[in-house]
């Protein structure tokens, strides 16, 4: 790439600048009829633009966009990409922004230097390799947007789908829902210690009826809470087992011997009242609710 | 010489761990509590670590050390007040420590000492 290729690309946006900016405007406007784009805004964004590209296109290299001259451009787009995902635009009425500059400035380009067919050619050539970059560029930074809202909700979700229930003095339960993996078992695990230290609680159930599969890895996943929430004193029950993950336990012969399994929360809080000595009764006939509930057994 | 000290509450013995451990204390300490459990005819340990705020490899095999030395005298032993983290990351090492008995805190690991004597006296199979 010449210098002249750069110089001719900077000449024709610098003086052509007010011409090929309504021309773009007009052709956005057609472009991005369904959304209700601020006018004024879109003006400004685009002189912006034309007047950063201008500069970095004078100074910097045509090929790398990735250098220190393209600085602002590199700015300008993110903060106008990052504005339109937010707004809902799908990746290509983004690059809108930058793709839809080519038609008045290549009929400029080719009006300018009409006489020679070679440099036209060339600084097209140029032009088209710098505004493809810049549409990527574009691109790129609409998707990293996207995904840093993803990454935001799947943290909202880890903090949400982890809370430890105290059932009853000294039993704590877990209702896990959704997948394990290696980020959500140490947050797992980490709150429902804390919870063992706050409540001093010494029987924690594990209810896995939210979990629709168990591999090998999982299953470790598992049996690492258990064996914390063991060193810290305080005894695990997994519930919740359905027959399809107890067949699957099996055939990839998982280890689960040395926890107590139950099939469903109720006998394992059955099992985990039974161990703090307390008992459920029914209420006799005639007689109030206050007789109900759990009453301390006479066996330990 | 730095000692550990270990206390003698009714039958059992409280242990309270509070400095990094080094081999020399190690070592102290097993001599130190081998002697007092048969010295007192003590039939349980406590450990209590809940002043220790970084447990490694050497510190889990010693406790499962002591915990074997003491079985073999007739004496359970528990591990007290481990902390959250701590326990993920003796989990993390793989040392769950099997064999040790674990508590909440010093009371229940005294309560878990007491009901299992009693299962002893009146000859209940115990929990392996």
């Amino acid at each position: 790439m010449t210098r002249t290729e750069q110089a001719d690309i900077a000449g024709v946006l610098g003086r052509y600048e007010a011409d090929i900016l309504a021309e773009w405007l007009r052709i956005q406007q057609s472009a991005l009829r369904t959304h209700r784009v601020d006018e004024t805004e879109l003006r400004g964004q685009a002189r912006e633009f034309l007047s950063l590209l201008r500069t970095a296109a004078g100074t910097g290299n045509v090929e790398d966009i990735s250098t220190r001259e393209w600085e602002d451009v590199r700015r300008l787009l993110e903060d106008i990409s990052r504005a339109r995902a937010r707004q809902g635009f799908t990746p290509s009425q983004t690059a809108m922004f930058v793709f839809s500059l080519k038609e008045p400035f290549f009929r400029h380009l080719r009006h300018e230097y009409r006489a020679d067919v070679e440099r036209v050619g060339a600084a097209t050539w140029a032009a088209t390799v710098m505004l493809d970059r810049l549409g990527l560029f574009t691109t790129e930074v609409h998707q990293n947007g996207r995904e840093e809202v993803i990454a935001r909700q799947q943290q909202e979700m880890l903090e949400l789908s982890t809370p430890v229930v105290a059932l009853w003095e000294g039993i704590l339960a877990l209702p896990l829902i959704g997948t394990l993996d290696s980020a959500r078992t140490q947050v797992v695990m980490e709150s429902l210690l804390q919870r063992i230290v706050d409540t001093g609680a010494s029987i924690a159930i594990i209810d896995i009826t939210g979990v629709p599969t168990v591999d090998t890895l999982v299953a470790q996943h598992l049996l690492k809470t258990v064996a914390a929430a063991r060193l810290m004193g305080a005894d695990c029950i997994i519930s919740g087992i359905r027959p399809q993950i107890a067949q699957t336990i099996v055939h990839l012969g998982v280890e689960l011997q040395d926890v107590l399994t139950k099939a469903t929360l109720a006998d394992a809080f059955a099992v985990a009242l039974r161990r703090s000595g307390l008992s459920v009764q029914k209420a006799e006939k005639g007689r109030g609710p206050a007789g109900s509930g759990a009453a301390r057994g006479d066996q330990v | 010489m730095e000692r550990i000290p270990i206390l003698k509450m009714g039958d059992s013995l409280l242990v309270t761990i509070q400095v990094d451990m080094h081999d020399r204390l190690a070592m102290t300490l097993q001599e130190d509590l081998t002697t007092r459990i048969v010295q007192h005819r003590a039939r349980g340990v406590l450990i209590d670590i809940s002043s220790l705020e970084v447990v490694d490899s050497f510190m889990g095999r010693m406790l499962a050390n002591i915990a074997a030395m003491s079985r073999v005298l007739d004496a359970q032993t528990v591990v007290v007040g481990m902390r959250p983290a701590v326990a993920i990351t003796l989990v993390e090492l793989g040392l769950s420590l099997h064999g040790v008995r674990t508590a909440l805190n010093v009371e229940k690991g005294m309560q878990l000492i007491g009901h299992d004597r009693r299962e002893d006296d009146t000859g209940a199979e115990r929990e392996a």
